[in-house]
């Protein structure tokens, strides 16, 4: 059985004149002339205030008091807030959060206390003056030891907490959530099973590292009515909980307008709602006047989502042909102190753990834990690339140990369209062996290279990744349309461009249904009053799903065009079609009507009235295959996500024996994108994604001290990859295996280029020296001193 | 106190405290938005300027040090059209979020005009202050180099 799918995208290979074509971005000229503008840039004259905000030291503690007098009689400040202002919880998909500290603190860098001045510089100066007196307390710092059943509490209240109904928190614990999936035998298939693995890899912690500081600017009107101006990838998600959490205050989603102009990166650290709801309410306390929230890169590093780190105890079973029968998945995910965001990371990477193969006994438990580390979040990959980096080390091991090549072991058991998914439903059409098989010719697998260098080896890897959009069943985008005089085209979405070009392809998709070019069509980056609804742009869901929209869109124009001429000169509608920016008709080849001619201003007719006017149309787009109900013990009989995006990634690099450097001469990844709308777009997610995920293995390395306090929250001691940090080469491969309701048959890309990049740096390190390196980062020093230890 | 800078070829004379920084100045009382506050240490290079033709971080230097200087930011070469440096980073799709670019094209532009011949690793080199999260570099350094081959920035 396959997955019928509600709306048949059309698609015609051959025809397609925009779709398809590397267009220049339509932002392109704003970004390199500096005239883009970000949240930051935008005036807001001589009325600014500042915000400080007043942090714990303490990763765990209960607050005593707190003497802000000092403070509100500093020079400048206009309002000293703290959280007896704001008695208000909040969160994503489970409310755990508050806008400030209540009676405890539960990671060192907690918001207790925020400063509005007059100056930048006087809302810090009078910050320092906040007397914060702490019972400190013992933090809990690693997941395994949260979920220990004498472990104490760090949140005693957990049983009270809302949150959606696929979410399974127990009470009187550390677990927020249980993701558990049962599926055949695994214990029987384990004892009839060839050859079994069983190992734990650890994965730490990781920043976004967006270039841009989060920064929010709030305004409450004379009128009550509260702007936010937001670097945010979800600004829907924000007016919403903005609108929920400050209900007690009279809001109601009318009177909240988020405004997001471009961002400067976000890699899902600025997705949901993180330090911007302090700004939102902390703008209610001083009418009139904009505040801004800017953080610094440190507040960067520890005070916006991280990405969670993961203990994974992983056992596989297969086998002497290679054919894997068991997968058992343990997740201990280090989820930090609130998991009002993270805990749908858990959820995500315990439906798919087995990674992308066909596996019929799975037992997968994600444990999504309590901890006094900072709030984990989503990060581009969302809990895939955590898993990956276990799951795909671990099938190199299984592979060498039953004598099969690890290229083929992976061809074997791909998972392909129509296999049945670990919670029941069945995989989508999907190019996965054509990714492997076009990434291991790409890096000439199976040929053995050797060094000229005495002192360095060569070794190869490849790693497999797939992933699904983590959202809930119903999550839903719209667009509006509408043309202009001159026959151009605006179009309003709130999906956010990121950088990943998501305006230029939601243009490619519209000039390709209305055959008017991407030069003449515009569209905004969102703001809530005008724009029509989009859910986040997250999950790599926003080509596939706002896509679907602007295309609905698109169509609908495209009928309403039809019909005018259809009124006017009695053509019918099914005889008429676009061409270059006219009307044509199949039975009268003399026909032409330019739309510039009356998309605005309609058609006379003979009797000299005017048929038509303005062509405006709208689409929406929401899955409505999905859902998300299934048994908390078993994870069966829902259809929680819409379909995976598959592919491979493999590398060949040279390692000095001695000191462990690594080159990355050639990397090689090959994603399917169903249909790549632009393929310059597709391959800039490649080649970025995938060095972004080097960094994670290579350099990137989030160290905290016994009392949770992160100790490198900068760009010196948390290195990310310069110019010079990248392979000599990156061969980016587009496979385009079309997903059957995709606008054009696209799927996502974005976050999947990252996912396999950990473990195929492991597999190679140990195809070079015969190293298995078990957690990550896989940095120098490790390859060097477990080198070294392997010699003697 | 008074400072007097030029900034893409206009004379202001700013009214500054000693510790404000040139890249508060240039963005709060100048109106030039396009260096970027991305660190605040001189780690990222997303402020970086051109002072008398030279890149440096304008996070790192007092407003009162760029006194009778002459300052350069991405505004000031766009005035008359793109560089041909520009049109190359435009028509390769060389940029994604844009944060990192204003500084990114100054740091390029700057290398072209000592070196209008670079090899790959000038280009990474004159990259390296610049630090950009989204395009793993390869696009930018592609384009740099295929505007050396074009002629002159």
């Amino acid at each position: 059985m396959t997955t019928t799918y509600p709306f048949d995208a059309e698609s015609k290979d051959d025809e397609l004149k925009s779709v398809g074509t590397p267009a220049v971005r339509i932002d392109g000229l704003e970004k390199i002339s500096g005239a883009a503008e970000f949240v930051d840039d935008i005036d807001f004259g001589p009325g600014l205030l500042h915000a400080a905000i007043v942090e714990s030291p303490h990763a765990f503690a209960r607050i005593l008091s707190i003497d802000t007098t000092a403070a509100e009689q500093a020079k400048g400040v206009v309002k000293v807030v703290t959280g007896k202002d704001f008695p208000y919880k909040f969160g994503m998909y489970m409310e755990d959060r508050y806008i400030f500290a209540q009676d405890h603190v539960r990671f060192a860098g907690e918001q207790v206390a925020g400063v509005i001045a007059r100056s930048h510089r006087e809302a810090v100066q009078a910050a320092a003056l906040i007397e914060v007196d702490y019972e400190v307390l013992e933090p809990l710092l690693d997941p395994k030891e949260a979920f220990a059943e004498e472990a104490d509490l760090i949140h005693p209240d957990l049983g009270d907490y809302t949150h959606v109904p696929w979410f399974f928190p127990k009470a009187d614990t550390n677990i927020a959530h249980w993701r558990k999936i049962r599926k055949g035998d695994t214990e029987k298939a384990f004892a009839e099973a060839d050859f079994v693995l069983e190992d734990t890899y650890r994965v730490p912690r990781y920043a976004h590292c967006a270039i841009e500081p989060h920064v929010t600017v709030s305004k409450l009107d004379h009128a009550d009515r509260l702007t936010v101006w937001t670097a945010s990838q979800s600004p829907h998600t924000q007016r919403h909980l903005f609108a929920e959490a400050l209900a007690p205050l009279g809001f109601t989603h009318k009177d909240v307008r988020v405004i997001t102009p471009y961002i400067g990166g976000g890699f899902g650290g600025k997705a949901g709602v993180s330090m911007e709801i302090m700004g939102a309410a902390m703008a209610t306390l001083v009418k009139g006047r904009p505040v801004k929230v800017r953080w610094t890169r440190e507040q960067e590093f520890y005070n916006t989502y991280q990405r969670q780190g993961v203990i994974a105890e992983l056992k596989v079973g297969v086998m002497n042909d290679g054919t894997i029968t068991a997968v058992q998945h343990r997740l201990y995910w280090d989820a930090g102190a609130y998991v009002e965001y993270g805990a749908n990371v858990v959820n995500a990477a315990g439906l798919s753990a087995t990674g992308p193969y066909r596996v019929p006994n799975i037992t997968n438990d994600s444990l999504c834990m309590y901890t006094n580390l900072p709030p984990g979040g989503p990060y581009r990959g969302f809990g895939y690339s955590e898993f990956h980096f276990g799951l795909e080390s671990h099938m190199d091991r299984i592979a060498e140990a039953i004598g099969m090549d690890a290229v083929e072991f992976r061809r074997k058991n791909a998972i392909v369209e129509g296999d049945e998914l670990s919670y029941g439903a069945h995989m989508n059409p999907s190019g996965l062996i054509e990714a492997i098989d076009k990434t291991a010719a790409a890096i000439d697998w199976g040929v053995e290279e050797t060094s000229d260098n005495p002192d360095t080896v060569i070794g190869k890897g490849m790693a497999l990744f797939w992933k699904a959009p983590a959202m809930p069943p119903n999550a839903s985008s719209a667009s509006f349309l509408k043309f202009n005089e001159d026959g151009s085209i605006n179009i309003t979405v709130s999906g956010m461009e990121l950088g990943q070009g998501y305006l230029t392809v939601m243009a490619q998709i519209a000039s390709e249904v209305l055959t008017v070019p991407v030069d003449k069509i515009r569209v905004e980056t969102p703001d809530t009053d005008r724009n029509p609804y989009e859910w986040q742009t997250v999950a790599s869901h926003v080509t596939w799903s706002s896509g679907l929209a602007v295309q609905k869109a698109a169509i609908e124009a495209r009928e309403k065009i039809f019909d005018v001429i259809h009124q006017v000169y009695g053509y019918e509608d099914d005889s008429l079609y676009l061409e270059n920016e006219t009307v044509r008709c199949k039975t009268d080849p003399e026909f032409v009507k330019p739309l510039r001619e009356f998309v605005i201003d309609g058609i006379q007719t003979e009797e000299g009235t005017w048929r038509g006017g303005p062509i405006i149309a709208s689409g929406k787009f929401m899955p409505e295959f999905t859902n998300a109900n299934s048994d908390p013990e078993t994870g069966q009989g829902g259809h929680p996500n819409v379909h995976y995006t598959v592919g491979a990634t493999g590398v060949v690099l040279e390692i000095d024996k001695d000191t462990g450097r690594v080159w990355v001469r050639k990397a090689a990844l090959a994603v399917d994108a169903g249909r790549a709308i632009n393929p310059d777009l597709v391959k800039g997610q490649i080649v970025g994604g995938l060095v972004q995920g080097l960094a994670t293995v290579l350099y990137e390395d989030m160290r905290f001290d016994e009392g949770g306090k992160m100790m490198n929250p900068n760009f010196t001691d948390y290195k990310i990859p310069t110019a010079f940090d990248i392979p000599d080469e990156i061969i980016p491969i587009i496979v385009e295996v079309p997903q059957p309701d995709g606008p054009f048959g696209a799927r996502g890309v974005g976050e999947h280029t990252m996912i396999a990049a950990a473990p195929v740096i492991a597999n190679a390190v140990y195809n070079a020296l015969g190293t298995r390196i078990k957690s990550m980062p896989v940095t120098q020093e490790k390859i060097a001193m477990a080198f070294r230890e392997q010699q003697t | 106190m008074e400072v007097e800078i030029k900034v893409n070829g206009e004379d202001w004379a700013l009214s500054v405290a000693p510790a404000d920084v040139l890249l508060d100045v240039l963005r709060e009382q100048v109106g030039t938005k396009s260096p970027k506050i991305g660190c605040e240490r001189g780690d990222c290079g997303s402020c970086t300027i051109l002072m008398d033709g030279r890149t440096v971080r304008s996070c790192l230097v007092l407003a009162v040090e760029a006194e009778r200087h002459e300052i350069t930011t991405v505004e000031g070469i766009s005035f008359e059209g793109l560089s041909p440096l520009q049109d190359v980073f435009l028509s390769s799709n060389a940029f994604q979020c844009g944060f990192c670019a204003p500084g990114i094209v100054l740091s390029a532009t700057e290398l072209l005009e000592q070196n209008p011949d670079p090899s790959r690793h000038d280009v990474q080199e004159a990259l390296a202050g610049n630090l950009c999260r989204c395009t793993g570099y390869e696009p930018i350094i592609e384009a740099v180099l295929e505007a050396a081959k074009g002629g002159s920035a």
